[in-house]
């Protein structure tokens, strides 16, 4: 074998090593890297899917009036007004994610931490929200209040 | 007894060679000038959070950080534990004043220019730390499991999450699922006692022996000061002595703080009851908090939220790197911009500080 070609072999063999070695870290590191990723990744809890929950008796809603009701694992406020209608929307501010509440005294939805307002439609009319909130349906059979997603 | 002492210490300079410490110790010097003064903060911030270590370890004793146990394990500590509520309420007390301590660290540093160059490593790890402080603040919030903590972490979390493509994925890692749970409390348990610690103690040592290799930086244009006119102190004992006694005078003005005004517990947390009027974060995110309100819900096309975070992050980064765009300060030139800068700075959080507190 000539000089040329033997120095040729000696490089594919470098190469060679360089790729399996190479192959070899990155496989290591990703083998190590991925589980650890995998593991900060919370699993999906199996959420218990709520389609309709029952409030209580009519009689017991005050009239101007709202209340949190725990629909599944998420908060729903159930309002009733001054006229006796009921309404249900999303507890959860649509802007970040806290817990609104009625006010009687300015006869909006209204959410404390960053001055969010409400209408009773659940559509935003003050504040940093940025849409409406999420309306349910409300049912009544006979006395009971029954609070379903809208379809 | 003495020869005791000093059979010890030769025992132990015979391995370790104390005597090049204490040569060194020996022969440093503070500078002593008009600004003098602002150099005890860093170290107020150190015994700051050296007591926190301590009463942080105390706690850990009879913590239980479980969304069933975490409230009723710190009502215990209050009311049943010796003196609980005392370390509780130094340990809370002590946060806020590292807080504190470490703002007019920073802001003493950037309007002396003491990051500029060679001293940036030394200005990054402090922004890094006094990030982390914040991180601490933020983590340790939740874990009494009440009320307020509960909401401010939701929020906290949210606004992670409106970041564009990373946003969600960092708020699921948060929160240990999609929503504020249990999960969230074990992780932020986690971060707070471990992960933090872990990250400050690596950042704190890196700046302490900076500040020990490169000495004090001195104000600017001292260097046209003729030697002879430039005042110095040794370090030890002078300077040492100057800072213990500041250490005491801080130690004393936290006793009274965490006596006369022990921390509140408030309300267990509960997932289904409406955020309560008055929520609001803690003093040091409040500037932040305040900007959100009044942001619109839309700029243009861009969610107010989206861009509040944006903006912030790039101010932090700014300031952060400031060391790499003031060049003017390195080649020992007054810069006018910093001053501009840092007032803004300043009056900006003071302005919108206050706001979050009358409005």
């Amino acid at each position: 074998m000539d000089g040329a070609g033997n120095m040729q072999s000696e490089k594919s063999k470098r190469d060679f090593l360089k790729y399996v070695l190479g192959g070899g870290l990155m496989a290591w590191v990703a083998s190590v890297v991925y589980p650890l990723f995998a593991y900060l990744k919370p699993p999906k809890q199996a959420e218990v899917e709520v389609s309709s929950v029952k409030v209580g008796k009519l009689a017991t809603i005050e009239k101007d009036s709202g209340t949190i009701v725990r629909f599944g694992n998420k908060p729903v406020i159930l309002l009733r007004t001054s006229n006796g209608e009921l309404r249900a929307f999303s507890a959860t501010c649509t802007h970040l994610d806290c817990t609104v509440q009625y006010r009687k005294d300015l006869g909006v939805i209204w959410c404390a931490c960053h001055n969010g307002k409400y209408d009773f439609n659940g559509k935003n009319i003050a504040g940093p929200p940025p849409r409406p909130l999420d309306e349910f349906r409300v049912v009544v059979q006979g006395e009971e209040v029954f609070i379903s997603k809208n379809a | 007894m003495s020869s005791i002492l000093k059979k010890t210490y030769e025992w132990i300079d015979k391995r370790v060679q104390l005597e090049t410490l204490v040569e060194f110790m020996g022969k440093k010097y503070v500078p002593v000038h008009r600004h003098s003064i602002w150099y005890y903060f860093g170290g107020v911030s150190l015994f700051l959070f050296i007591i926190q270590v301590v009463t942080g370890i105390l706690l850990l004793l009879y913590y239980k950080g479980s969304e069933q146990l975490a409230f009723e394990s710190i009502q215990f500590i209050m009311s049943k534990v010796q003196f609980g509520w005392l370390i509780r309420s130094i340990h809370s007390w002590a946060a806020n004043l590292f807080i504190l301590s470490a703002f007019i660290h920073m802001f003493s540093v950037f309007f002396e220019r003491s990051y500029r160059e060679p001293r940036e490593i030394t200005w990054i790890t402090g922004m890094f730390m006094l990030f982390l402080g914040m991180g601490f603040g933020f983590s340790g919030y939740l874990l009494p499991w009440n009320e307020l903590a509960f909401f401010a972490t939701k929020v906290g979390t949210d606004i992670a999450g409106v970041l564009p493509f990373v946003g969600k994925p960092i708020m699921v890692f948060l929160r240990g699922g999609d929503e504020v749970t249990g999960a969230t409390l074990s992780r932020f348990f986690g971060f707070h006692v471990a992960v933090l610690p872990g990250i400050f103690t690596v950042l704190l040592s890196i700046h302490l022996v900076l500040v020990q290799r490169q000495g004090m930086s001195e104000p600017m244009g001292m260097e046209n000061v003729p030697a002879s006119e430039r005042k110095t102190m040794p370090f030890f004992p002078n300077f040492l002595l100057r800072d213990l006694l500041f250490w005491l005078i801080v130690l004393n003005v936290l006793a009274i703080l965490a006596v006369f005004f022990p921390w509140e517990l408030g309300k267990k947390a509960d997932a289904f009851a409406s955020a309560p009027a008055g929520i609001r974060p803690e003093w040091y995110f409040m500037f932040m908090f305040q900007t959100l309100k009044f942001i619109p819900a839309k700029v243009l096309f861009i969610d107010g939220e989206v861009l509040g975070v944006l903006l912030f992050g790039a101010a932090g980064l700014l300031w952060m790197i400031v060391p790499f765009w003031d060049r003017k300060s390195s080649r020992g030139e007054k810069s006018r911009l910093i001053n501009y800068v840092g007032l803004f700075v300043v009056v900006y959080i003071i302005i919108f500080t206050t706001l979050g507190y009358v409005l």
